[in-house]
């Protein structure tokens, strides 16, 4: 029989590129989407909100030159996202060690004659094009990798790492966040303290631990107020944080006016672009540390609450990706970007509405600034990598 | 993933909501319930500062008659930060400011013109101050010129007529003291850097203030400037007040109260005028011409306080030249040679040969070098040394004579052949190192040689002629006398001068027999101000102890409490014996009724007032003579000294005793040959030993005896300006 066949062939049917993409099972599906657009979200709102913040500065040059700068680091930053999140992430192991260092060296070159100093803290490496590098920024990406590397390594199944490895999780993170210290930069040393307090948690160090190291870095911090280890302006903050009224005209001015300008914008805030404090230029380093103050004043509580909700899916993301990991190093890695982003969050817009004291922190996704918008896109990319290797199992 | 893992991720995950609901409550707070508050904040948030400058605390004589205070006057200020703001600079209205006020555009232009600036005027012209604080144009502004401004607001933005406080010189009966009183000049920017260095943040000086600048205004400045207020206002955006946010009332400066006397100065300086016309009409024949007697300087003194009573310079000028500022023409005026110099304290900077005056200094020294109080020393018309020949004044002898008949005729050969003999004993030119300069120390005992740290500044030390001085000087000038024909102005080279010269470069480092006579005499390279031989007279005559001379007598605050009392101060002892010094008493009270002064002191009433003295020719080369008259009274019961210098004056009786009796009578009431206390401008004669009275509202009573109108004058007058400053720190965060 000859024609038992159909006559029609039809060949199979590649999947157009779309499709494939789409499809069920495909890696653009697979993705986890609000992480996805929450952390756009943010970066968009923090566009807006630099470029209200900045455009009345630049005195003859162009007012929307921050907007293009932060659009641009968001292209850049989302471009090495999507490489962090295409290769396997378990390949990371193996990179860690190379990752852990090379931030090293960035944190020392700065401190070098390469770096140069902005208020007070010698934390950048100038770059050619009028662009600077912050490694301190990278070296929480490094962080994250590097503990959650050592941590997940369990030879027997056991549910806490052994005293060597803490020790030597320790040791590890000890060293990048003393060249922090040196810079001096307290606000990112008390985010990479965080990191390592979060990422121990998860891996089942025992509460005693814990309890221990928070309460080394609280006795550390008094010492160094004690000891006058602090410079002048450190002390002065702490100042001003524990009396809001000190010196509104001096050390106490940032953290009043960003306050007013915060509760002046109500419910539903001034309007975008018609603040008095923002546009009147009354708060200092307002497009980088002190970026929810524009949030708050021109958008009111009602774009403040947006915001903190957009971080909120972040976070929620986060957790869950540790949650689901299919394995330790996954569930750490996400784990420690979570810890991160809560305690830079929360650390950034409460020293802005005053229930904590100043430190030079950026608002992730949001602040104007390259290196930060890098890493944290680099940590979107991360998770997203965790996310996506969880769903083949 | 453990168990264990999977519980604290849970724990971590309601950490984290928590943290963020934190963030969400506070936000809830600030901005909805408390949103209200922050708006206001928000809405005010910009301060101005006005400052209130203290008003100055008036200066005082010593019974509480202003001789500085304030008064109010309207004042035209320009806003230079709003002219700018206009079209072309706001050229217009600088032509319309300027003819209302007479002046032309460009004059304006120049006073608007920040110093420092291209083409800027000189200091006084230009504007010194802050470029924000509004320019002050026109003082004692015409009232309907302010009226004009402020009518016609719109005409002129930025420029404000209002009251402000300014320095004012009553002058009670007609007193002068400018060089007393000092002035008042603009802050420099390092005394601005100082104050502020030194108080940290609101510093007592503002870039506009006006501090001390010469006499009692500089060294009591800080009495007087007081505090300037500082007023916190908040403006919102539009720049309309919306509130107090802090209120400094400025504290008013205090009271100086000075211990003179304006009835004494005013005499002091009428007489000090008097004995200069006297010196001017007489003629003098060695140099024949008339006397010229420009200058002069007098001092009244309490002989037991050191309180001076009065003090008198001239030529002098009208201390309300300073006010508002002063013009370069009239500063040059107040400096120049030509003028005499106005602006010279003679008391305390004009340095003179004492001549005799100075001969108790070296009655003191011979009695200290062994010489007998009650020795009879010969008397002749000259003394040859060597090849020099030293005449006696006018050539008179008197065989031997005492020290009190030297004294009195005022023998100059008695007291060469003393220093002569004093000098042999010290080694002649081959000095002895144990055997004393008997008449430069006695000099340094009298006070002479260093300022008498009277409380003016600028006091110039005098100068003691002996064998220290002969080294440096000729060290500090060898070269120039050794290359006189060279170095030396074509006029000065006169032969005599050559001469000299040639001398001095060979062996001008020798203190020589004649520089050894010469300074037994007050004479050669010998220097006293007025104040320091005051001071030493009136040693001689309290007992022999030195008082700091003293102008400022207590501050006092505005309510009339004592801030600080000056007390008199003890500088030292005289190097003489009771013994001595009561032989130069009664020596110096007989120059007045038999010796040298005695022919001006006819029909004065010595019996109830006697007057002890001492007269002063002082011989300058190419000068005409000093005429020097030194004296306190009561002798017996001493109460005031009184010294007047006349520079080419002529003779130190014939030019200057005339005065010091007539300012005696004024003193002690005296007219004709009778003394009547109460008719004394002091009252009774005896000094004042209270504090003017001051009442809690300021209010200054005034003497009663005065014949003056009115016997109160008001204190700090209510009404003062004030100046805005923006003030908009930023900070880092």
């Amino acid at each position: 029989m000859t024609s038992g066949y159909p006559t029609t062939y039809a060949p199979p049917r590649r999947r157009g590129l779309a499709a494939r993409a789409m499809g069920r099972g495909s890696t653009l599906r697979r993705l986890d989407w609000p992480l996805l657009m929450a952390a756009l979200g943010l970066s968009l709102f923090g566009a807006v909100v630099v470029y209200s913040a900045t455009r009345t500065v630049s005195a003859g040059g162009d007012p929307q030159a921050y907007l293009k700068k932060h659009l641009l680091n968001l292209v850049i930053g989302m471009a090495l996202g999507l490489m962090t999140m295409l290769f396997d992430y378990r390949m990371l192991r193996a990179y860690a060690p190379f990752v852990y260092v090379a931030s090293l060296i960035g944190l020392v070159a700065v401190l070098s004659p390469v770096g140069t100093s902005i208020n007070g803290a010698q934390a950048w490496i100038p770059l050619p094009g009028g662009f600077t590098l912050q490694p301190s920024e990278f070296v929480k990406v490094a962080l994250v990798v590097g503990l959650a590397m050592l941590l997940s390594d369990r030879r027997d199944a056991e549910t806490e790492p052994s005293l060597p490895d803490v020790l030597l999780v320790l040791a590890v993170a000890a060293l990048p966040l003393a060249l922090v210290m040196l810079q001096p930069d307290l606000g990112t040393a008390v985010v990479m303290g965080m990191i390592v307090l979060g990422i121990l948690a998860i891996a089942g160090t025992s509460l005693k631990w814990l309890v221990g190291l928070l309460a080394t870095g609280a006795l550390a911090a008094f010492a160094a107020v004690q000891l006058g280890v602090l410079d002048d302006y450190q002390i002065n903050r702490l100042l001003a944080f524990t009396n809001p009224a000190l010196d509104p005209q001096g050390i106490g001015y940032n953290t009043n006016q960003a306050r007013i300008g915060v509760g002046s914008g109500g419910l539903f805030g001034t309007g975008l672009f018609e603040g008095s404090q923002t546009s009147g230029q009354f708060i200092p380093e307002q497009e980088t540390d002190f970026i929810f103050s524009v949030v708050g004043e021109e958008l009111g509580f009602i774009g403040s609450a947006t915001l903190i909700t957009l971080f909120a899916i972040v976070l929620w993301r986060a957790i869950h990706i540790a949650t689901r990991a299919e394995d330790l190093f996954g569930a750490l890695v996400a784990t420690g970007i979570a810890c991160w982003f809560t305690f830079q969050m929360f650390e950034n817009i409460g020293m802005v509405i005053g229930i904590m004291p100043v430190t030079g922190v950026p608002l992730p996704f949001v602040s104007y600034g390259g290196s930060s918008m890098f890493a944290n896109w680099m940590a979107i990319g991360l998770l997203e990598n965790v996310h996506l290797r969880r769903a083949l199992r | 993933m453990s168990d264990r893992s999977r519980m604290r991720l849970l724990v971590l995950q309601v950490l984290i909501f928590s943290l963020l609901a934190t963030l969400v409550g506070r936000l809830w707070f600030m901005q909805v319930v408390a949103g209200e508050e922050y708006a206001q904040a928000a809405s005010d948030n910009r301060i101005r500062e006005v400052v209130t400058p203290a008003v100055r605390g008036v200066i005082l004589d010593a019974r509480g008659r202003p001789l500085v205070q304030n008064r109010t006057t309207l004042v035209v200020s320009v806003d230079r930060s709003v002219l700018l703001d206009l079209p072309a600079d706001g050229a217009a209205v600088v032509r319309r400011l300027a003819k209302l006020l007479g002046t032309t555009p460009t004059k304006l232009d120049k006073s608007l013109t920040l110093c420092g600036t291209d083409g800027a005027p000189p200091p006084p012209v230009c504007w010194n101050g802050s470029p924000y604080q509004p320019i002050p144009i026109a003082e004692d502004a015409d009232p309907q010129v302010a009226l004009q401004i402020m009518e016609r607001a719109e005409d002129f933005p930025g420029v404000t007529a209002e009251m402000q406080a300014i320095r004012d010189y009553p002058a009670p009966y007609d007193v002068n003291a400018a060089q007393i009183l000092g002035y008042l000049g603009p802050v420099t920017a390092e005394e601005l850097d100082e104050a502020e260095s030194r108080v940290g943040r609101g510093a007592t000086l503002s870039r506009t203030d006006l501090v001390g600048r010469a006499g009692i205004e500089q060294v009591y400045d800080k009495f007087l400037r007081g505090k300037p207020g500082v007023k916190q206002l908040s403006v919102d955006s539009a720049g309309n007040v919306v509130g107090t946010v802090s209120n400094v009332d400025p504290s008013p400066g205090n009271y100086l109260v000075t211990n003179i006397d304006a009835r004494v100065q005013s005499v002091v300086e009428d007489e000090l005028q008097k004995a200069l016309l006297l010196g001017r009409s007489q003629f003098d024949d060695n140099t024949g011409r008339y006397y010229r007697a420009q200058t002069g300087a007098a001092v009244v003194m309490e002989v037991d306080t050191g309180r001076v009573v009065a003090m008198a310079s001239t030529p002098s000028y009208d201390p309300s030249i300073w006010v508002g500022g002063i013009s370069n023409r009239q500063y040059r005026a107040l400096s120049s040679q030509k003028a005499g110099t106005p602006l010279i304290n003679r008391a305390i900077q004009g340095q003179y040969a004492p001549a005799s005056t100075w001969k108790v200094v070296t009655t003191t020294a011979a009695v200290n070098a062994g010489y007998s109080l009650y020795g009879a020393y010969d008397c002749p018309s000259s003394l040859t040394i060597g090849t020099q020949v030293f005449n006696n004044y006018e050539s008179s002898s008197y065989g031997p004579i005492s020290f009190a008949k030297a004294l009195e005729v005022s023998c100059d050969t008695v007291f060469y052949q003393l220093a002569y003999d004093m000098w042999l004993r010290q080694g002649g030119l081959d000095p002895k190192a144990d055997v004393p300069e008997w008449i430069a120390d006695a000099a340094r005992g009298y006070g002479f040689g260093e300022t008498t740290g009277v409380d003016l500044p600028g006091e110039a030390s005098g100068r003691i002629a002996d064998r220290e001085f002969r080294r440096t000087y000729y060290a500090a000038n060898r070269d120039y006398y050794c290359n006189f024909q060279k170095e030396a102005p074509k006029d000065q080279q006169t032969a005599y001068l050559v001469r000299f010269a040639q001398e001095f470069c060979l062996d001008g480092d020798q203190f020589r027999a004649g520089d050894a006579v010469l300074s037994a005499i007050g004479q050669g390279d010998m220097l006293s101000t007025p104040l320091q031989m005051a001071r030493a007279y009136a040693a001689i005559a309290n007992g022999g102890t030195l008082y700091k001379p003293q102008i400022g007598r207590a501050v006092m605050s505005p309510s009339g409490e004592v801030v600080k009392d000056f007390k008199p101060k003890e500088q030292g002892k005289l190097p003489a014996s009771p013994e001595t010094i009561s032989y130069l008493q009664d020596a110096l009270t007989s120059v007045t009724a038999t010796g040298t002064a005695a022919w001006k002191f006819v029909g004065f009433p010595l019996g109830e007032i006697p007057v002890a003295s001492k007269t002063g020719t002082g011989e300058v080369y190419g000068q005409q003579t000093t005429s020097w008259f030194a004296s306190y009274a009561p002798a017996d019961k001493p109460e005031y000294v009184v010294l007047m210098t006349v520079p080419e004056g002529g003779t130190g009786s014939g030019t200057s005793a005339p005065s010091v009796r007539r300012i005696y009578e004024a003193l002690f009431g005296i007219s004709g040959s009778t003394v009547n206390p109460k008719t004394a401008i002091i009252p009774g004669g005896k000094p004042i030993q209270q504090l003017p009275e001051i009442d809690a509202d300021g209010t200054i009573q005034q003497p009663k005896d005065d014949g003056l109108p009115g016997n109160q004058v008001p204190g700090i007058p209510a009404t003062s300006s004030t100046k805005t400053k923006q003030s908009r720190r930023r900070a880092r965060p």
